[in-house]
């Protein structure tokens, strides 16, 4: 496993100035020239700009790969964005009400899709724009109706118009609200609902908000357009029969369909610069340099698991965090080691990982465990189960691990437990610890596997672990 | 700004000596924070084993860098108002006194006003630019709270719109995290465990003044060949260290030996290490009786085992065999009653196959529950005397509930036959049936075979 270097914070000012000299004169080295230039005033205006220059890079990407910046231009999702933009601009024009259903997995593009088409909206159709009022909604903030109700009547700047007026109950309140829509004719302004987490709304009280919005929807008042974005395929499911019967059940898939040679196209605009970034040969260095990058053949093997796995664009975005961030001045290139260490992190083996640091008496400890299991074919098991298999390893197998204490054994099963490596079986919490039923969260090949890579294992408890002590 | 950055680095130069053996996972945490301004992860996701650093390397470097941050214990906030308030206080640096009535910077009871407010307090703040960071230290509290709570946080720089990096400290590892339709994957750091080495040059850093480095090592080199098998936490091992010095170099302060002589002080310290893992280790000494102890140099070690042995309660004379009675009816088989109790059993009929259940005694398996008539048939044959049925008998079985010496079994009915379980330890049965000397292995099941 290639480990990245320890970096030497105290000679980095040394080595900045002869990787900016560097990277001047020789474009596409990566290695450091060992001599340091002579210290003369243009060389440190040239450091100076390329670390700002590097900077500013850092500053952009990041902006992209963290802040879900809009990309530049959208290329996918043609056709459905053509359906959305259609049913806003009737909305808007002929006063149209509607609601439709965004539906899609985790990372595919449902709210870039929404923003995009916002977005189009604003640049194109000023006098659309002009008298469309947005409210956002999201399935995660606003918990209840009554929180959501609130959160529409202040993106509404209806405050002033509530603040003075006291409302008995909920339904008096909503009902307020619904006049101030209601009263609208078709002229009036429309009202575009966005719902994130739509799924979470349908998990309401008797789905007030849900049936209210439809409601509108159906019935010819305020033009409103209800839009949700969700990634459960079944949501309809959840809607109850007079929420559902007032949904025009149009629903609009965003489904990943990227082959692998779009998604490293996706992958590497995700890594270029803006095209107004200031300094242009810096800009055109960079992108080379990306397209250098992804041509090598490591990385090329790298972003290939990746897209067996996720081919959502969201852990793409995580994967190049990393590599990114070891970008500086100090190493002007993208290496092929720090993607292999990024996708490292990221499908890490958590469980072998965390074995790794149990003691010698835990593993022997989960050693039983996992004979116990395969012995009953999966009965749970307890305490004193586990304490008597390793007293029988310990009396016919070992010579160099001494015995402990049976305190001492249970305070090393309690902390598995604490790390949920063993799991209750029931959540009773009736009987005595020890005799309280368990199963273990671990699989025979994860065990073997982090045994082999286990510092200071003695040779007994490896040999143990394959050939169960038979009584 | 080359300045700035040199203050920055002499700064991580500084935490770098200050945390040893955590160089990697410092410099990579730089790294992914970059700049004051510029964005760092949604989310991060910290997890490694108890006493690997976790927290305090966070910690260090967001104190120490002095980047805009607010940390919480989950375990602390068990509310999602009293965590929301806390990040607010935090991140709006509000301190709360008597002279604002110990109030908070606002009311905040769900994420949609945290969210809102958070945008206020970041603004008030002047540090738009910068990255805010919120730290939720034992992150495994999170899921046992509202079920929207742990995805809201997780996308909390999206849903704000404010340059945000939430941290999540965990032990558990972030699978256990994942429930509903998922949520926005963090980027997963692991802090793995400390190696023997690392943890003895951690341990050796703390040498009292007086003795060299290399004495204080070789020391905690002795103390970890006997802790090492069964305790791999730093926390435990440094307590366990300098609570024992004192011990260890005892016979270098009378004279008796020289600090060189390390095969001695061997000697004189290893059975005594040997007794710490049983009383000290296990808490069943508290530390300031183990160092009393020490002190004292006193060969009365009873005087000490007073935790240890808790398995003596003084009970009264028929209570006493009311819980022999009652373990004798979880662990024993209810058809071997008429064998052990009965004045005439009758033929025993020696069974031609063994029992097939034999492989588990019912010593592992753990009690089962019995009626209380099957109770009280045990007591009257095992008690030699007449005892009469009065109230008295039956408030002690009910006393013997409520010290959780029995466990009622179904909470369906109070009278009429109640079950129960007994939940003593057989060290524990044991020593109560010698005080009324009475023979309780020759009445078990599992023994008399």
């Amino acid at each position: 496993m290639p480990k990245t270097p320890a970096r030497k914070r105290g000679t980095r000012q040394k080595a900045e100035l002869a990787a900016a000299s560097d990277a001047t004169q020789n474009k596409c080295s990566p290695v450091l020239s060992p001599k340091t230039p002579k210290l003369d005033r243009s060389t440190t205006r040239i450091k100076q700009d390329v670390t700002n220059n590097f900077d500013l890079l850092q500053e952009t990407i990041r902006g992209k790969l963290c802040n879900n910046q809009l990309p530049e231009n959208v290329e996918s999702f043609k056709e459905q964005k053509k359906h959305l933009l259609e049913i806003l601009k009737r909305c808007a024009n002929l006063g149209e009400s509607n609601s439709a259903l965004l539906i899609g997995p985790r990372g595919a593009g449902k709210s870039m899709l929404m923003k995009d088409v916002l977005k189009e909206l604003h640049e194109n159709n000023m006098d659309i724009t002009k008298n469309l009022l947005e409210v956002h909604l999201n399935g995660l903030l606003q918990t209840d109706d009554r929180i959501a109700l609130k959160e529409i009547t202040r993106q509404l700047n209806l405050d002033n118009v509530v603040g003075d007026k006291v409302f008995g109950s909920f339904a008096e309140n909503l009902a307020f609200l619904l006049e101030a829509l209601k009263t609208g004719s078709k002229e009036s302004k429309p009202v575009l609902f966005i719902l994130d987490e739509f799924d979470l709304f349908a998990h309401h009280r008797n789905q007030t908000l849900l049936y209210n919005l439809f409601d509108i929807c159906q019935s010819a008042q305020t033009p409103i357009v209800v839009i949700g974005l969700t990634c459960r395929l079944d949501v309809v499911e959840l809607l109850e029969k007079r929420v559902k019967s007032r949904f025009s059940h149009r629903q609009i898939h965003v489904f990943n369909t990227l082959t692998f040679d779009q998604f490293m196209q996706v992958a590497e605009k995700k890594l270029q610069l803006p095209k107004d970034f200031k300094d242009k040969s810096f800009m055109k260095q960079w992108h080379e340099n990306v397209k250098m990058a992804f041509q090598d053949k490591t990385i090329l093997d790298v972003m290939k698991k990746h897209y067996e796995v996720h081919k959502d664009i969201h852990s793409l975005q995580i994967l190049f965090m990393y590599p990114l961030s070891k970008v500086s001045a100090l190493r002007p290139h993208l290496s092929a080691a720090d993607f292999v260490e990024a996708a490292r992190l990221q499908s890490l083996d958590a469980k072998p990982a965390m074995l790794h640091g149990v003691s010698v008496l835990q593993l022997c400890l989960i050693i039983a465990m996992r004979h116990l299991v395969d012995i009953t074919e999966g009965e749970p098991f307890n305490f004193e189960m586990v304490y008597n298999e390793y007293l029988k390893f310990l009396q016919k197998k070992s010579h160099s691990i001494q015995s402990y204490d049976k305190a001492i054994v249970l305070k090393a099963f309690e902390q598995l437990v604490a790390i949920e490596l063993v799991h209750p079986a029931d959540n009773s919490t009736r009987t005595q610890k020890e005799y309280r039923p368990m199963n273990i969260l671990l699989t025979k090949s994860q065990l073997v596997e982090s045994l082999n890579s286990y510092q200071g294992c003695p040779s007994e408890i490896k040999h143990w672990a394959v050939h169960p002590v038979l009584s | 700004m080359s300045v700035m950055d040199r203050t920055e680095e002499s700064v991580i130069r500084g935490i770098l000596e200050e945390i040893p053996c955590r160089e990697n996972q410092i410099n990579l945490l730089c790294d992914l924070f970059g700049k004051r301004n510029q964005y760092t992860c949604p989310a991060l996701f910290i997890f490694g084993h108890s006493a690997t650093g976790k927290s305090l390397v966070v910690s260090t470097l967001l104190k120490r860098l002095e980047l805009p941050h607010a940390v919480v214990n989950c375990v602390e906030c068990y509310t999602q108002r009293l965590m929301y308030e806390q990040l607010l206080n935090k991140v709006a640096g509000y301190q709360s006194g008597p002279s604002n009535n110990y109030g908070s910077f606002a009311r905040c009871d769900n994420t949609n006003d945290f969210v809102r407010l958070l945008r206020s307090a970041i603004a008030e703040q002047c540090t738009q630019e910068e990255t805010v960071y919120l730290v939720f230290d034992k992150a495994e509290r999170l899921r046992e709270m509202e079920s929207n709570l742990l995805p809201a946080i997780l996308r909390l720089s999206e849903l704000s719109n404010c340059n945000v990096c939430v941290i999540l400290i965990s032990q558990l590892v972030w699978g256990k995290f994942r429930t509903g339709t998922g949520f926005a994957e963090p980027l997963i750091l692991h802090f793995p465990d400390y190696s023997k080495a690392e943890l003895l040059d951690i341990v050796s850093r703390d040498c009292p003044p007086g003795y060299t480095c290399e004495f204080y090592s070789s020391y905690a080199n002795l103390l970890m060949s006997v802790f090492y098998i069964a305790c791999r936490d730093l926390n435990e091992i440094r307590h366990l260290a300098l609570l024992n010095f004192p011990k260890y170099i005892e016979p270098v302060i009378k004279g008796e030996v020289t600090t060189d002589n390390a095969h001695k002080l061997w000697r004189n310290i290893e059975p005594h290490l040997k007794k710490a893992m049983h009383t000290v280790y296990l808490r069943e000494v508290s530390s300031s009786q183990w160092e009393k102890y020490q002190q004292e140099d006193s060969e009365q070690f009873g005087a000490l085992t007073c935790l240890s042995t808790r398995s003596k309660v003084e009970l009264p004379f028929y209570s006493k065999y009311l819980l022999i009675a009652a373990y004798l009816a979880s662990y024993n088989p209810a058809k071997t009653d008429r064998r052990f109790f009965s004045k005439n059993h009758g033929k025993i009929k020696k069974s031609a196959c063994p029992n097939p259940k034999k492989d588990m005694s019912s010593q592992l398996l753990g009690p089962k529950a019995f009626p209380l008539d099957r109770l009280m048939a045990i007591f009257y044959s095992i008690v030699d005397a007449k005892v009469s049925t009065t109230a008295n008998i039956f408030s002690q079985i009910s006393s013997l509930v409520t010290l959780s010496l029995l466990c009622h079994v179904g909470h369906d009915d109070q009278l009429d036959s109640p079950r129960y379980k007994c939940t003593v330890s057989l060290d524990f049965i044991q020593s109560v049936a010698r005080t009324v000397s009475f023979d309780i292995i020759r009445y078990l099941f599992d023994f008399v075979q």
